[in-house]
């Protein structure tokens, strides 16, 4: 059934979608220069193009990526003193990444989930007890990093996670600690 | 046969694919050894233990290390175009991947062209990409959270990261949300929703619910999800149709947590050493019911 659809794609010319890429903004042009070859060097593909009109921020060149991989790419061009102004999904430049949080007493313990991951701590010790939900391949990785971990001294998700899975694993991190009072 | 493809959360595990081993909360695959406490490690214990109890053949496993780099994912996504197609395949599940549309058209592409296809389950980072593709409703099942269920039901995210905040408020919504996955064309044919209640449905309705037992504590262990799709997809592969295996597998997930005595703190990989005596009980409990029925 793919193969028909996809055959039958091709013959109709449809409009371009690209939902797993995203766009990065910069200040200037000598900074988009500099952030495509620093991110090609590293291995991933990417391409240089003019911002769609819905992103108006920065210089009249945008570097497409690959968005799931966000994170990973965000931490290699801020260790290079590269900040974009605005990071976005190509197809949907306006989507805003999640700020809602869940929170789940279970006594002893403490569940906060942002998006798909949850993170657990135990409100006494503050030990980080449990990682779940996701679905990038750093989830697994994270949870064997964080489990067993003080939650004041384990490492930031957004320090050793690569995707947008360890990156909404960061934000319920940052929200256990407000609400552990860590922060 | 049964096929299980994923990633274990480490960089240097090489590119193995063969019969798992389990020994002593770990899996060894080609001689190679990962713990199964989660991620697709566990779905690979759990469907493993699941078929040897059914009596049916083993899993066959392709896993490669993977942080969440990509690396390891993208050289399995070409080692799976080339060697999927030949297998002769029952059923697939694919689960903890780097999602990648482009890779995951080129492997669904390659299965239609061989002809005979397989039951397609996707979980995890494959799911995502399957949504993105617009190929959703070429898979039997999809297995997603709650939060998942608001990513598939929100036609514009990208990823569960992105999805919009008016769909997320609407979470304790979830037949809303199910019915907007199926309208977006986001959704697999049958879907089995894990939270504290699981929603077993395809295009046309609720086949059912299920909430007993009712373990709490559950949701915050790591890998509950991936046991559960291990188990259904032993079903599948045990001949069990699509909307009955997920009913019962969803029944096995919850009773093999019941039966570990779980507290928010619980590794998974002891609740994969329940599953055995859960899926005989539920087995049983099923027979019993036919046997009753026949009676009257």
């Amino acid at each position: 059934m793919a193969f028909q659809i996809l055959k039958r794609r091709k013959k109709r010319a449809p409009k371009k979608r690209n939902p797993d890429r995203g766009f990065l903004a910069f200040e200037n042009t000598s900074e988009v220069i500099k952030a495509e070859s620093l991110i090609r060097t590293n291995g991933w593909k990417v391409n240089v193009m003019a911002p769609p009109p819905e992103l108006r921020t920065g210089c009249d060149l945008v570097i497409e990526f690959p968005l799931v991989e966000q994170l990973n790419i965000l931490r290699l061009l801020e260790g290079n003193s590269l900040s974009p102004l605005e990071v976005v999904p190509v197809d949907d430049p306006l989507l805003k990444p999640v700020d809602l949080f869940v929170t789940t007493d279970y006594g002893q313990h403490l569940m906060v989930r942002a998006a798909n991951m949850k993170i657990t701590v135990d409100k006494e010790a503050l030990t980080i007890v449990n990682v779940s939900g996701g679905g990038c391949p750093d989830v697994p990785f994270l949870g064997a990093k964080l489990v067993g971990k003080d939650l004041r001294q384990a490492p930031s998700p957004r320090e050793i996670g690569h995707t947008l899975c360890g990156y909404a694993l960061h934000l319920a991190y940052e929200e256990m600690r407000r609400q552990c009072s860590c922060s | 046969m049964l096929v299980l493809v994923g990633t274990a959360p480490e960089e240097n595990f090489p590119m193995s694919e063969g019969t798992a081993v389990l020994r002593d909360g770990s899996l060894f695959l080609e001689g190679h050894e990962t713990s199964i406490n989660r991620g697709t490690p566990a779905l690979i214990a759990a469907a493993s233990v699941a078929c040897h109890t059914l009596g049916v053949s083993p899993p066959i496993s392709f896993l490669v290390g993977d942080e969440g780099v990509g690396h390891g994912s993208r050289r399995l996504y070409e080692h799976l175009k080339t060697e999927l197609p030949n297998l002769g395949a029952e059923v697939i599940a694919f689960h903890y991947l780097q999602p990648d549309v482009d890779w995951h058209n080129r492997i669904l592409l390659a299965l239609e062209e061989r002809g005979e296809q397989p039951l397609l389950i996707a979980d995890a980072g494959y799911m995502y990409a399957a949504k993105m593709s617009g190929f959703a409703s070429c898979y039997d099942l999809f297995t997603p959270d709650i939060g998942e269920l608001a990513f598939l039901a929100d036609e514009m995210a990208p990823h569960p990261f992105y999805t919009r905040g008016f769909i997320l408020h609407e979470e304790e919504k979830v037949p809303r949300l199910i019915q907007r996955a199926y309208d977006g064309k986001n959704a697999a044919k049958t879907l089995l929703i894990k939270g504290s209640k699981d929603y077993i449905c395809t295009k046309k309705r609720i086949l059912a619910t299920v909430d007993t037992p009712s373990v709490a504590t559950l949701e915050p262990i790591g890998g509950t999800g991936d046991t559960l799709t291990g188990i259904v997809a032993a079903l599948t592969f045990a001949g069990y149709p699509v909307s009955d295996a997920a009913i019962m597998a969803t029944k096995i997930n919850r009773l093999a947590g019941q039966m570990a005595d779980p507290t928010p703190a619980t590794q998974v990989f002891e609740i994969i050493s329940k599953i055995p005596r859960a899926l005989e009980d539920v087995l049983a409990q099923g027979a019993n019911r036919r046997h009753t029925a026949a009676l009257s």
